[in-house]
């Protein structure tokens, strides 16, 4: 588990970031957390020549609310997040995704950029960030670019990031009031990636309708999954327990998960309708709640 | 107080001898960091090597290039079959007397077999220099399921032993075929069989898995070319067969052969043989002259070095209707790997499965092994358990519960009715054992109410009446530990006894060595405390050291749980040397005659004269000053120690769980462990113990599996696939105990750490087919990962939603 050799450069600032990018263009990678690059390193399935860190970058680790956005630095780590108390009084979902990936040590590095940029189908996040209707913010040579995340991933590991170009914000509408989330997410043990999860954040309007809502799938195909089907099954409507097993359906039907050591294709497509069932219910409770 | 508290108070309290639930005395160093283990030591120019490996699971090598490799700046050697043929060290003898490939010679049997070995400056060039190594192969056709190997064109994997029908436990009957080894009277099973009332028959298997100690093996040697001697750190659970096995290869006299096990990351069997890297790093020590590291990488332990299990089991019971069996028959097909590996006592090709008939009087009984080799990593080696006594167990512990299902009677009522009998101790079971004690339907019992099994059941039967699945899991097994005798056992020709030296210094304070060698057992607390209740000198000054095989007496090693039955006896019996000289000197001290004196624990007495004795602190400095005419001056004693009969530690677990029917997640609710190891010498380690083999146990059951696929490439040889639980996964455990001394131990104890994992298995298995018996379900395989449980309900249609 020994990398080949790389050169390794600190960035302190964006701007810094993007200069030693662009010097060593392909051979290059950002570093943020290295929780999935460097394993991949190790690997050897990466070899990069050149490591730009950006983890010391303080313009990146910031998170405040301006304007009715939550907006989250690309650096911030999922630690940061979950102890944030901004998201935790209005966007307590992110911190409960946070708080299921891997272990405290991998939650103490890894980013919510990193998590976002890798286009690993088992991260979190990506998910989490349909679901809430949230765009990052790319910056590159070409300069600054808005990208919403339904459409950010294009394949497996497959952005619409280009090479030279750095992540540096999330930006999530913030809730408004009478909202409610839960991010179920069914794995075998601490630090296990997702047989199936769940993402679902929804807003109650006149008479308990659902006013908006958001869903999507992780791991259960190549990139991750927003259910716009059982979405406009939802919208305006009473959500009721009949509506929610549609919608369950909907979710399973929609899966192109891969056979692996979590179990067959159809488990996890199964899984992925249980798991949106229990995630509907339990964000609709606490949207009655809020 | 009366005076057998003042003993017990002495004995616990003061000298915090057996029955002390004392903290470990190793703690502080491991805690704080300060363990020093293979990785740890570095020597001066010490060089580091790194395995080439197969990628494929059975090939030819066609060429082997080292050029692009030993072209790269940093990189000493680069070691193949061909360097080591000169030296006849390509292949190398096996514990279960088949040879194995030290790097591959000419064809590659598994994934991951050992094709070459990189030797550099640091580990960085090593890996790098591995990658440049290039190996032309030309694929073979591959075999992983040991019932195909069998099949009369499948593809011979030992091509090195074309034409040998006789293998080192009899005749071969097929090119994949290794030994057939029966035991018992097959026909007067069979004859039991043909007339019985009810038989019950099942198969399963005992998937293939891995010990996966935290630390990976490893091994530095250093040979010094100016002296001739070879030292060889090694992460080894028996440094001194090693020793002797490597004196043997080698032609190096075994005085100038110095191995040392230090402190060892886990065992669990994974470290009792001796692997192509170790061999080869000394090789390459040898002819560089300077000192080499070889440390596997996790993937490369998961997959390369010792597995355990893959026993394909049928089990069998005949019975009359009200449950009495009277026969047992097994038939395993076992899956050894390419290579013989087995750590098995070497007469024992499956070590003690025959303990098969398990806790339960048995009048016939017939059991069947057969070897087989596939294109797998080699092994089979006894993870946290004696030899293949986990698989013994888990098929008796699940065709009790067969049995019990086509009787229709409750599965701990055939167990209590089945129960050799506190009074038939010594028994002899129909396989040839003869159990030393045991009380088995005492230890239930307690479980029973402790648990308040009827309870248990009434709420199974409402919650199935709702359609939810709640499983209640017995296991009431029975392990044999503790090889010797030597009469019977041996490693390689070397007798299984075990080893103990000590020496008092002259101001009480002792130092004791050991041929044992802990992985984490705690020996140097426990071993100090049945010292310390012999002799009479608290444990806190008596130093326990292990490994080193210059400075300890000769012993055969810690696993099969055998270092309390065997070195721990040898312990007593040195203390007890020790005190009939301290007697004789005390006796001269008081001038009184040695029969007028009295043991008082810490002191000898004056028969009915308290304030006439002597301590053991006096005596121990008197030994050193004072003795009487032409008695030799020290206080030391050696004793090695051949076990009459192994011991046989028993228990009664429960478990209960409940499935989700929607996820197929099995959550044990509850776990109730009671052992009975005998005599207890430290409560605290043994809870320590039983905790964790439950949680091997669990993690066994619930999700460990090394998967091949039809290519024969492993699947998953990481943590991030292979199931490791964490705190938050493990069950919570409740532990109990009853006492029911070994009567030919020195001081009545059993071994105990691996029966937690022996009892866990089955218990975890019984109870999540438990909770579908009701179905008509009589077995489901292991692992129980949700998307299997899930499957069998769906299958059932159990999943579907009300309404
Ligand atoms: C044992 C283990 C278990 C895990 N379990 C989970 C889990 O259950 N769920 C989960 O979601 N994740 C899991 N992870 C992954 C973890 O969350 C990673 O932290 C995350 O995937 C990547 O974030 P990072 O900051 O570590 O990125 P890095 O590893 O540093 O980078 C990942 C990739 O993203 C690129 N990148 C990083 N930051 C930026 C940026 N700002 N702009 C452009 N590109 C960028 C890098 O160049 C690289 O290609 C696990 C990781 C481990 C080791």
């Amino acid at each position: 588990m020994i990398p080949a050799s790389f050169e390794y450069h600190r960035a302190r600032t964006i701007d810094e970031a993007l200069e030693l990018l662009a010097k060593y263009g392909e051979d290059a990678k950002i570093l943020a957390g290295g929780q999935s690059l460097l394993p991949m390193m190790k690997l050897r399935l990466a070899s990069p020549g050149h490591l730009v860190d950006i983890s010391e970058v303080a313009q990146l680790k910031e998170l405040r609310e301006a304007d009715g956005l939550i907006r989250i630095g690309a650096a911030a780590t999922e630690t940061a997040l979950l102890h944030s108390a901004l998201l935790r009084g209005k966007c307590p979902l992110i911190g409960e995704a946070a708080a299921q990936i891997g272990d405290p040590q991998i939650r103490n590095r890894g980013t919510l950029g990193g998590n976002l940029a890798h286009g690993d189908p088992g991260n979190d996040h990506p998910s989490v960030m349909i679901a809430l209707g949230a765009s990052v913010i790319a910056r590159g040579p070409a300069g600054e670019r808005r990208l919403p995340m339904d459409g950010f991933y294009r394949g497996l590991y497959d952005t619409q990031l280009e090479p030279l170009e750095l992540l540096t914000e999330i930006q999530v509408p913030t809730p408004p009031a009478r909202s409610g989330a839960a991010y179920l997410k069914l794995k075998r043990k601490i630090g296990d990636f997702a047989t199936a999860a769940s993402a679902v954040q929804l807003s109650l309007g006149e008479g308990d309708t659902c006013a908006r809502i958001g869903i999507a799938l992780t791991n259960v195909a190549p990139m991750p999954l927003r259910l716009s089907g059982a979405e406009a099954l939802l919208a305006g409507k009473r959500i009721t327990a009949e509506l929610i097993e549609q919608a369950a359906q909907i979710a399973t039907g929609a899966c192109d998960a891969a056979d692996d050591f979590h179990g067959p294709s159809e488990y996890r497509a199964q899984m992925a309708g249980e798991m949106t069932r229990r995630a509907l219910a339990g964000a609709l409770e606490r949207a009655r709640r809020d | 107080m009366d005076a057998a508290s003042a003993a017990e108070t002495l004995n616990k309290d003061h000298l915090m001898g057996i029955g002390n639930a004392r903290k470990r005395k190793e703690d502080p160093r491991f805690i704080q960091g300060k363990g020093r283990y293979i990785d740890d030591i570095k020597l001066p120019d010490m060089l580091f090597a790194k395995m080439v490996r197969s990628p494929h699971g059975h090939a030819r090598i066609k060429s082997i290039n080292t050029q692009k490799a030993l072209g790269l700046p940093g990189v000493h050697a680069v070691l193949t079959a061909n360097d080591l043929k000169p030296l006849k060290l390509h292949w190398m003898p096996t514990l279960a007397g088949d040879v194995q490939a030290v790097l591959a010679d000419e064809k590659v049997c598994f994934m991951g077999q050992e094709v070459a070995m990189v030797v550099a400056d640091d580990r960085y060039i090593a890996a790098d220099a591995a990658d440049l190594v290039e190996v032309e192969y030309e694929e073979l056709p591959v075999i992983v399921d040991p019932h195909k190997a069998l099949l009369p064109d499948a593809p011979v994997i030992r091509e090195d032993l074309a034409g040998k029908s006789e293998g080192a436990h009899g005749k071969r009957t097929h090119h994949n075929h290794i030994f057939t080894w029966e035991v018992g009277d097959r026909e007067a099973a069979d004859r039991v069989f043909g007339q019985a009332a009810v038989t019950v028959k099942e198969t399963m298997t005992y998937q293939r898995v891995h010990p996966s100690p935290l630390e990976t093996c490893g091994c530095v040697a250093s040979f010094d070319k100016v002296k001739g001697e070879l030292t060889v750190y090694l992460t080894s659970q028996a440094p001194h067969v090693v020793r002797t096995v490597v004196a043997m290869l080698s032609g190096i006299p075994e005085s100038s052969v110095h191995v040392i096990s230090p402190d060892i990351g886990g065992g669990f069997g994974n470290k009792v043989g001796v692997y192509p890297g170790y061999v080869v790093a000394i090789v390459a020590s040898i002819v560089l002259g300077r000192p080499v590291k070889w440390v596997e990488e996790r993937i490369e332990n998961l997959s390369t070095t010792a597995f355990a299990r893959d026993y394909h089991m049928t089990g069998e019971l005949a019975a009359d209707r009200n449950g009495r069996i009277k026969a047992l028959r097994v038939h395993v097909l076992a899956d050894h790997g390419a290579f013989d590996a087995c750590a098995d006592p070497s007469k024992w090709p499956a070590g003690f499965f025959s303990i098969c008939t398990g806790s339960y009087d048995i009048p016939a009984a017939y059991a069947r092994v057969d070897g087989i080799y596939t294109n797998k990593a080699p092994g089979g080696v006894a993870y946290r358990c004696s030899f293949r006594v986990t698989e013994a167990s888990y098929v008796i512990e699940r065709m009790v519960d067969v049995l019990a299902q086509k009787l229709d009677l409750d599965k701990a009522e055939v167990r209590l009715r089945n129960f050799i009998r506190p009074e038939q101790f010594p028994y002899r079971s129909s396989l040839g054992w003869e159990y030393d004690s045991g009380n088995y339907p005492a230890a239930l019992q307690k479980v029973l109410t402790a648990v308040d099994y009827s309870g248990l059941r009434r709420e199974q039967a409402e919650k199935r009446a709702r359609g939810e699945l709640m499983g209640i899991g017995l296991s009431t097994f029975t392990e044999v530990v503790g090889a010797g005798p030597r009469k019977t056992c041996d490693i390689l020709g070397i007798a299984m006894f075990d080893s103990c030296e000590i020496r008092i210094h002259p101001t009480g304070a002792a130092i004791a060595r050991f041929g044992t060698k802990s992985q984490g057992q705690a020996h140097e607390t426990t071993y100090a405390q049945i010292l310390a209740t012999e002799i009479g000198i608290p444990s806190d000054v008596i130093q326990i050291e292990e490994g080193d095989t210059d400075t300890a007496p000769y012993g055969l090693g810690t696993y099969g749980s055998r270092s309390t039955p065997t070195g721990g006896a040898a312990a007593a019996l040195a203390g007890r040397k020790i005190r009939e000289k301290a007697r004789k000197i005390a006796a001269h001290l008081l001038e009184v005659s040695a029969e007028d004196l009295e043991w008082q624990g810490d002191r000898f007495q004056v028969k009915g004269v308290p304030d006439q004795a002597k301590t053991m602190k006096e005596i121990a400095w008197a030994a050193y000053n004072n003795l009487p005419e032409g008695m030799e001056p020290g206080l030391e004693a050696v004793e090695y120690y051949d076990p009459p009969n192994l011991t046989f530690p028993f228990g009664a677990y429960l478990c209960v769980v409940d499935i989700d029917r929607h996820t197929g997640e099995p959550k044990v609710r509850r776990f109730y462990a009671l052992d009975d190891c005998g005599t207890r010498i430290n409560p605290m380690v043994i809870e320590g113990q039983i905790h964790g083999g439950l949680a091997e146990a669990f993690a066994v059951a619930m999700g460990q599996e090394l998967v091949y696929d039809d290519s024969g490439t492993l699947q998953g040889a990481s943590f991030m696939d292979y199931f490791v639980p964490t705190a938050v996964e493990t069950p919570y455990w409740e532990t109990d105990y009853t006492v029911t001394p070994s009567p030919h131990h020195p001081i009545g104890a059993k071994g105990v750490a691996e029966s937690p994992h022996v009892g866990g298995v089955s218990a975890f298995s019984n109870a999540v087919i438990d909770a579908f018996a009701h179905l008509g379900v009589t077995h489901l395989s292991m692992p129980y990962t949700p998307w299997r449980l899930w499957q069998k309900i769906h299958d059932l249609g159990l999943d579907k939603r009300s309404g």
